[in-house]
């Protein structure tokens, strides 16, 4: 590998999403075996693990890390996988299917470019196909690659590929999802995996690996709305840089430039950027995903917390958030509980004023009049902040969008939060 | 659109610095675990560059078993100098002498398992709130399933099965007096990324990571150097022999295993890391005790 190569790798995180049952860890062992990423020690150890139990050769073991997981058979966490190819660097977060499958999807989603989902060609779109759509969306995940598996067990047949795909593209009819593209596959046998299949004539895209490798993710990144929340402020107070203050952080969205004007956001003052140093030193662009440090033209009053935005471009500002939670506590949520928010680089207290509705997310179906949201159940309610928030609609932006409620008692992160458009009469977009 | 593009390493390297900004803010006494192998030395890079121009807030820690590679010893006191921070030293020998610990005794003796004891000491004494570490999660299989920020309890321990959610990247790093957190910058990174980025970043590390002469001796398929404080026995003393090797790993002498090779330079390990068939810690003596080995450790406060 020469330095060009390494230094033109793409990264690329997905989701996978299944149970055994549909062929999820035989995919997952094949992807990292046929790029030479499953080493022969960790094969080895697998096999003799596998005999000791009296099983075939079992890739779940080789995800399932903790003692409680081998000893159960079933997979209880996130587990994450590496492997790369001359053009890609992967990163799976792959999501266990039965037990606390709401939180651990979510958080797999939550990171994800593209979410991976298995469909078994025997049974067609079941339940859990649906619920694994559903997050997916719901999350906003950009890609979707629907792989339908076990195809050599339907005798490769087009019709079962095609009724499976015409059914899934009349269920995601009522989600948003930007790009999705349909796989016939066998990860047992490989076919369409890798390499493409010598059984299925008639199917014409690309192997599985070929779409990881190809999709485009350049523009997944919001470049439109400058959001910079302020993470952390450096000040060497040393003789040589007296008078240094510098602003740290990760660009959520848009594209900062020295010489831009910038509104602080909560003081409401307008300034300038003097110069962006990336890792790298001094940068005439500053995107997201950057970590950098801006240096303002004034010497204002700006803290962690705090965020930087372009004039005639801010983001909504409302203590009543109304978003979409998933609730990932054994504790339910009531109405008239208070939680840390944690939005950006802040922390506020907050009030959750009410539960609207939850979702029944094997069919989309709205429960109302809930009074309470359970551990795994998604529902949409309502907060009432201590303080304003700077925020932007999840749909428009990943990292403005998202809260997480942190259980003042016990510390614990309790709920993953997707926030919506405020209805136009409630909060005022400031100008 | 090439032109808003980050690669891999840059990639990489933003979330780690975010990582790493984001525990001088939410913490008040954070420290840096330095064991002087690569992983940590690039944690101290990415450190500096995190709060350039300002010094890094934070000292390190090594907890030195006193089974050092003298090599790494002498490495360590330079790059400590370099990235202008305080070096604690946390001491097995002396949980030794004061009866916090026991030595191993025997043929495999090694004192990989008694620095947990001396971390926590460490942590418990200097008040630490955050522990930052090299691990990465293709290391292991119990690293995958580990946070970026992972809780400790009061009595250091960690709680694989109820782990908090990590959702994007909005970490909670709130806790309960005596409760700590480690903290896990380069938990994306694969051994190859950290080869890659020593390489683009010009970093320095010890010699042992490159082709060298020493005294070995092989013990269960693993290659050993030989060093006074691994104990043989006579016939093995007769199978010393001079190899040409590297480490690919830094631990202590009694339990990291060698590999043979002709890699001078880091683009040579580049080239090599591309091509292994065995993983990194296929050669570590203490992943190899059990299955479960490294969660048991972890679980107890390991790194």
């Amino acid at each position: 590998m020469d330095e060009k190569t390494y230094l033109n790798m793409d990264l690329l995180r997905f989701t996978t999403a299944g149970s055994v049952d549909d062929g999820k860890s035989t995919l997952i062992g094949r992807l990292l075996y046929d790029s030479k990423t499953l080493f022969e020690d960790q094969l080895e150890n697998l096999e003799r693990l596998s005999q000791q139990r009296g099983e075939e050769l079992n890739l779940a073991l080789l995800t399932d890390g903790l003692r409680a997981e081998r000893e159960q058979g079933i997979t209880i966490d996130v587990a994450y996988r590496y492997f790369a190819t001359p053009v890609r660097k992967f990163i799976i977060a792959d999501t266990p299917g039965h037990i606390q499958y709401t939180r651990n999807m979510v958080t797999g989603a939550s990171t994800a470019n593209l979410a991976l989902i298995l469909v078994d060609a025997r049974n067609g779109v079941t339940e859990q196909t649906h619920r694994h759509i559903f997050i997916a969306s719901l999350l906003q995940i950009p890609h979707f690659a629907i792989c339908i598996n076990k195809m050599d067990l339907v005798d490769y047949k087009q019709e079962v590929y095609d009724s499976i795909k015409t059914e899934i593209e009349d269920f995601i009819s009522k989600l948003s999802i930007p790009d999705i593209t349909f796989i016939p596959i066998s990860a047992l046998l490989g076919d369409n995996v890798v390499n493409a299949s010598k059984n299925m004539d008639w199917y014409h895209g690309p192997t599985l690996l070929y779409h990881l490798e190809d999709v485009h993710i350049g523009s997944d990144e919001n470049l439109v709305d400058c959001r910079f929340p302020v993470q952390y402020v450096i000040r060497p107070r040393s003789d040589k840089y007296h008078d240094y203050r510098g602003y740290a952080g990760k660009i959520a969205s848009g594209i900062f430039k020295p010489g831009d004007s910038v509104i602080v956001l909560p003081s409401g003052f307008t300034t300038t950027i003097k110069t962006i140093e990336s890792p790298q030193g001094e940068i005439d662009e500053a995107f997201p995903p950057m970590s950098v440090v801006m240096q303002l033209a004034d010497d204002l009053d700006i803290s962690r917390g705090d965020m930087l935005v372009r004039p005639h471009n801010t983001p909504f500002i409302s203590q009543d958030i109304d978003c979409m939670v998933c609730w990932m506590n054994t504790k339910p949520l009531n109405p008239g509980t208070r939680y840390i928010i944690r939005h950006t680089t802040r922390e506020i207290k907050g009030i959750i004023k009410e539960i609207q509705y939850k979702i029944d997310i094997n069919t989309l179906h709205r429960i109302s009049e809930v009074t309470s949201l359970a551990l795994n159940e998604i529902g949409r309610i309502t907060i009432r902040a201590a303080q304003p928030l700077f925020f932007d609609s999840y749909e428009h932006n990943r990292t403005t969008g998202s809260i997480i409620l942190i259980d003042e008692a016990t510390n614990e992160t309790v709920g993953a939060g997707m926030i919506r458009e405020p209805s136009p009469k409630v909060p005022e977009k400031k100008k | 659109m090439k032109r808003y593009y980050l690669n891999h390493l840059q990639k990489l390297e933003a979330e780690s610095i975010y990582v790493i900004r984001e525990v001088a803010a939410q913490f008040e006494r954070p420290v840096l675990l330095f064991s002087g192998g690569k992983d940590s030395i690039v944690l101290g890079h990415l450190s500096k560059k995190a709060f350039a121009p300002a010094k890094i807030p934070y000292p390190l820690l090594h907890i030195d078993t006193g089974h050092n590679f003298p090599e790494v010893l002498s490495f360590r006191d330079a790059v400590v100098k370099y990235l202008d921070v305080r070096l604690l030293v946390g001491s097995v020998q002396n949980s030794i002498d004061t009866g916090r610990v026991k030595d191993e005794t025997g043929k495999f003796a090694t004192r990989n398992y008694l620095q947990s004891t001396t971390l926590l000491d460490a942590i418990h004494e200097h008040k630490f709130d955050a522990a930052i570490g090299g691990g990465r999660r293709d290391e292991e299989k119990a690293r995958a399933k580990e946070r970026f920020f992972s809780h400790r309890n009061d009595f250091g321990q960690w709680d694989p099965k109820n782990q908090r959610p990590e959702l994007w990247d909005l970490y909670n790093g709130r806790k309960h007096h005596g409760e700590h957190f480690r903290v896990f910058p380069l938990s994306n990174w694969t051994e190859l990324d950290i080869w890659q980025y020593i390489l683009k970043e010009n970093i320095q590390i010890p010699s042992i990571y490159f082709s060298h002469t020493r005294d070995c001796i092989i013990r269960d398929g693993v290659i050993y150097a030989y060093s006074e404080y691994l104990h043989l026995d006579e016939v093995e003393k007769k199978k010393l022999k001079s190899m040409t090797v590297r480490f690919r790993t830094v631990g202590d002498m009694t339990c990291t295993g060698a590999v043979r090779s002709d890699a001078r330079t880091v683009e040579d390990i580049v080239q090599e890391v591309a091509a292994y068939r065995i993983s990194e810690r296929g050669n570590r003596a203490d992943d190899k005790r059990s299955e479960n080995s490294l969660e048991d450790r972890k679980k107890e406060g390991y790194f």
